[in-house]
């Protein structure tokens, strides 16, 4: 307990003489917003908002995810890539790449993250109106230094993760994990403004949006 | 010791010089309209929920002022109880205090940073730099400043003053100093510039083990602190340090992880015209092998409870840093920040820093005459701040105080004059009767009008004049 | 009906012309106007130069000479803006003043307000043969928000060419005290207004607030520019018989 605790909580309670004692310290959520914007179907919306942000992305159906990762990966010349521990094995069936697999208890150190071409993962939610994929840290996102390192991202993200605005996405996670919440690939406006794709995280960010 | 707002002339003085540099207007001018523009498109993309998103943003950053107490005990046991340390500074010098110690138990001598304006404001750099701790600044901006041993001069890009060609002259000049230098050829493209600075700081985040922050949000109910970014040097500071400080001030609490629904929709696309910023992190204390294994809060009053107890001026502490009213704001885009002298400028600046700094000087005083009061700034405030509400009341506070005496005469014979009808007809016969002798330049304070515009006539006779003859039939 | 004028000290002291179209304008519409002889200030001055007593007493002074009308015609934006936006602020809650004014300030109308949603015309008769842009002062865009209907009258008068102003929304940088207080800022923004008025290719600047056009007009006045200012009243109270630039 320091003093100062003490000190800026009674300054509080000070500055806030005008508030009368009986008015309640809890709000009820209310939520008089909308969940969502109606802008149109899901896919279609998020496929667009990820082109506008500079993403590539591609639609695929579920039977044909081994192949289309390892197009991706070829197209990208990505020879070796970091994956989280717990991602589904069979999607890397027909790659050529050389897989690092990654997980909390067997870290990949920072130099090796460093090297590799690109990373894999899935995703705990996807919003359409913004164009935001969300990290949660789960067995097959990994930690997320492996998400942030490599210069490219590929993200498998299936169609019953996704929703249409903000608010469905909120409720859909857990505060109490790691959210990573990724819109694009990094980005700056700090030079006069314009937008510039391409900084300290992935300068490449890949969707495969499976159907 | 880098450069200070210290000794930067009160606000009318330090705009003279601002707005007659051209190349700073024109910089300023791009800059401003082109984030006013794409703001405005993805507001006016929500129609009629953006207003409802700015009420309850309001309402829920209003409501936990008025509970500010309550929300902070729940925040430390939150972020307690998922492993954090939560420590409490009641001024600048405290937080630095517990900073700089924090660093020190490490046993690092650099550190990384996110951008953050709670660091800022309490000159943590300087501190640390006193204690033989170099911090390192990651935003592309803060590097540009950093480097340019510049001052910010917004909240959200701070070098936001400076053009792409001066950019580049900094980095060739500077950047050898702090590491790897720029490389040789380097062109003001802003996409070479961003890729300078990515070589530049690579391998700075790789190596360095302690990082310090501020946020955007703290969550009361989970102990989730909350930071927007785009360019992933806050993932990296975030993420890969084993040490994180984070510096919050205690306004930045929000009740529930749910009232991040509000959020993160209004602030990404009223800061940066974005539907949503690249990257968000958002933590809660400490997870095992994941990201930094040591967490460190530090809750910052610093002149935030002044600020707390005037119930008008209270509303600035809703705002969320988001410098749209900045980008609107038409005095700001002719002055830039420098000349408010402080980290916080433009509208919520001139609120803001007068209040948290407690009107102590000259230029605290002026800051609450920097506006016309034109109401772009409360019009485009995803809180609905009232900011020409807090400026007249922070004027009222400043005509009460000493001095401004010919103001004050002015003012009292103004009353006495439009106090009366009659003396009111009186004072406009005499003008009437006096009007050729006006000359075309006054001297004093009303130079201030006529160096630049024309004065306008005065008529022979007044508006009453006339009506009474109208009245009569006689016009 | 009956329309109370708040002419405003302004207009009184430097543009009783407004004051006279007003007049003219209203009566040509069958309405009676009247001037109650008490009547000096709303008080904006010294309000928004922080000198909150002074502008009390002329809220109080405004509210005892207006209560009795059954509509109040103010010929500035700014004005209107004070007494509807910032005098429920002067009184404090459930203060005699804030009651007077919570019963008078919804009776209190800008002239395209009280032409448009209380007499229900935007044709009002007038003859204008000219380019004419529109300046939408910050308080008649942001306090009372006024919206179209300047526009909407200014479509209906015969003869007249509205033109397009870029950067219209933005502030022309008068503020009150603000020019003197912050000369080279104020300077600096009406210079860049002027600039935007000149290339609109109008012949003529109006608003609804004589205040904003004085900076403006003063600033044109200095460049020799050939464009003049008007008030909206000159133009909507102008007929085929007194075009007022003849």
């Amino acid at each position: 307990m320091s003093t100062s605790r003490e000190r800026v909580l009674a300054r509080v309670r000070a500055a806030l003489a005008d508030v009368p004692a009986d008015e309640p310290v809890v709000r009820p959520v209310e939520r008089p917003y909308a969940d969502s914007h109606g802008m149109g179907a899901a896919l279609e919306v998020l496929e667009d908002r990820l082109r506008d942000y500079k993403a590539l992305v591609r639609r695929v159906p579920a039977d044909r995810l081994a192949e289309e990762v390892a197009a991706a990966l070829e197209r990208r010349g990505a020879s070796t890539v970091a994956v989280p521990d717990g991602i589904d094995a069979d999607w890397f069936s027909r790659t050529q790449a050389e897989l690092r697999p990654d997980g909390r208890d067997r870290p990949l150190e920072l130099r090796e993250l460093d090297g590799v071409d690109g990373v894999v993962t899935t995703c705990a939610v996807a919003i359409a109106e913004t164009g935001t994929i969300v990290l949660d840290g789960g067995p097959d996102q990994g930690r997320r230094a492996i998400t942030l390192v490599p210069d490219y991202h590929l993200c498998v993200v299936r169609a019953d993760q996704v929703v249409d605005g903000v608010p469905q996405g909120v409720r859909r996670l857990d505060p109490a994990r790691p959210l990573t919440w990724i819109s694009g690939p990094s980005a700056t406006s700090d030079i006069e403004l314009n937008r510039v794709e391409g900084v300290h995280g992935p300068r490449t960010l890949e969707v495969l949006l499976v159907e | 010791m880098s450069a200070t707002f210290l000794g930067i002339p009160p606000f009318p003085e330090a705009a003279r010089a601002a707005v007659n540099d051209s190349r700073l207007r024109h910089n300023l001018r791009k800059a401003t309209h082109t984030i006013r523009d794409k703001r405005g498109a993805v507001v006016t993309e929500l129609e009629e929920d953006w207003e409802r998103l700015r009420s309850e943003g309001a309402a829920i950053k209003s409501h936990t002022l008025r509970h500010l107490d309550h929300y902070l005990e729940q925040l430390e046991a939150a972020v307690e109880r998922a492993g954090g340390h939560v420590h409490w500074a009641a001024d600048a010098a405290e937080a630095n205090a517990i900073v700089t110690r924090l660093v020190r138990e490490t046993g690092e001598t650099d550190v990384v940073k996110v951008k953050s304006m709670a660091t800022q404001e309490i000159e943590l750099n300087d501190a640390l730099a006193e204690a033989g701790i170099t911090a390192y600044e990651t935003d592309l901006a803060e590097l540009i400043v950093q480097l340019g041993d510049d001052l910010p001069s917004h909240i959200l890009v701070p070098a936001i003053h400076l053009g792409r060609s001066q950019i580049r002259e900094i980095f060739l000049d500077q950047m050898a100093e702090w590491g790897v230098a720029a490389p040789e050829g380097l062109t003001d493209d802003p996409r070479a510039l961003a890729e300078a600075a990515r070589v530049h700081l690579r391998e700075r985040f790789l190596r360095t083990r302690t990082a310090i922050s501020g946020a955007n949000f703290a969550v009361a109910d989970s102990g989730t602190l909350v930071v927007l970014e785009s360019e992933g040097n806050g993932r990296m500071c975030l993420t890969l340090p084993e040490t994180l400080i984070s510096v919050v001030g205690i306004e930045k609490i929000v009740p529930t992880w749910a009232d991040l629904e509000v959020f993160l929709q209004t602030l990404p696309r009223s800061s940066t015209g974005e539907r949503m910023n690249p990257y968000t992190s958002t933590w809660t204390g400490v997870t095992p092998g994941d990201g930094p294994q040591e967490f460190h809060l530090v809750l910052l009053d610093n002149g935030r409870t002044d600020v707390l107890a005037d119930t008008v001026g209270r509303q600035a502490l809703r705002c969320i840093r988001c410098s749209a009213c900045l980008n609107t704001c038409p005095v700001y885009e002719r002055t830039g920040g420098h000349a408010y002298g402080s980290v916080y400028p433009g509208p919520i600046g001139a609120i803001l820093t007068p209040q948290l700094r407690g009107m102590s000087s000259e230029v605290d005083e002026a800051l609450p005459y920097a506006s016309s009061l034109c109401g772009a700034c409360y019009e485009v405030c995803p809180v609905a701040i009232d900011i020409p509400e807090v400026l007249v009341h922070l004027r009222e506070e400043v005509a009460s105080g000493p001095g401004h005496l010919g103001e004050k005469a002015v003012m009292k014979g103004a009353e006495a004059v439009l106090g009366s009808s009659h003396a009111l007809a009186a004072a406009q016969r005499a003008a009437g009767a006096a009007r050729n002798l006006v000359p075309r330049h006054l001297p004093g304070m009303a130079g201030a009008w006529t160096d630049t515009r024309d004065l306008p006539g005065v008529p022979a006779e007044s508006f009453r004049q006339w009506w009474n003859k109208h009245e009569k039939g006689q016009s | 009906m009956r329309i109370a004028l708040f002419i405003t000290c302004v207009n009184d002291t430097l543009f009783p012309d407004t004051g006279r179209h007003v007049v003219r304008l209203l009566e040509r519409l069958g309405h009676e106007v009247v001037f109650p002889e008490g009547q000096t200030c709303c008080g904006q001055m010294h309000y928004n130069t922080g000198y909150r007593r002074p502008a009390a007493k002329l809220a109080v002074r405004f509210v005892r000479t207006f209560e009795d009308a059954d509509a109040v015609v103010v010929p500035s934006g700014s004005c209107a803006a004070m007494i509807r936006d910032n005098y429920p602020r002067l009184g404090g809650s459930g203060s005699r003043l804030s009651r007077k004014v919570a019963g008078l300030a919804p009776r209190v109308y800008d002239l395209t307000e009280l032409l448009v949603d209380v007499l229900g015309v935007t044709d009002v008769g007038a003859y204008y043969p000219h380019k004419v842009a529109y300046h939408p002062t910050c308080h008649g865009l942001r306090m009372l928000g006024l919206g179209d209907r300047p526009y909407a009258l200014l479509r209906a008068v015969r003869g007249l060419e509205l033109v397009e102003l870029a950067g219209a929304t933005e502030c022309c940088g008068f503020g009150g005290t603000f020019a003197l207080k912050n000369g080279d800022v104020s300077s600096a923004m009406g210079a860049d207004k002027a600039r935007h008025a000149v290339e609109s290719g109008a012949e003529v600047l109006c608003a609804v607030d004589n205040s904003c056009l004085m900076h403006i007009g003063g600033t044109l006045s200095r460049q020799r520019s050939g464009l003049r200012v008007a008030h909206i009243a000159e133009i909507l109270a102008s007929t085929e018989k007194e075009d007022a630039l003849r």
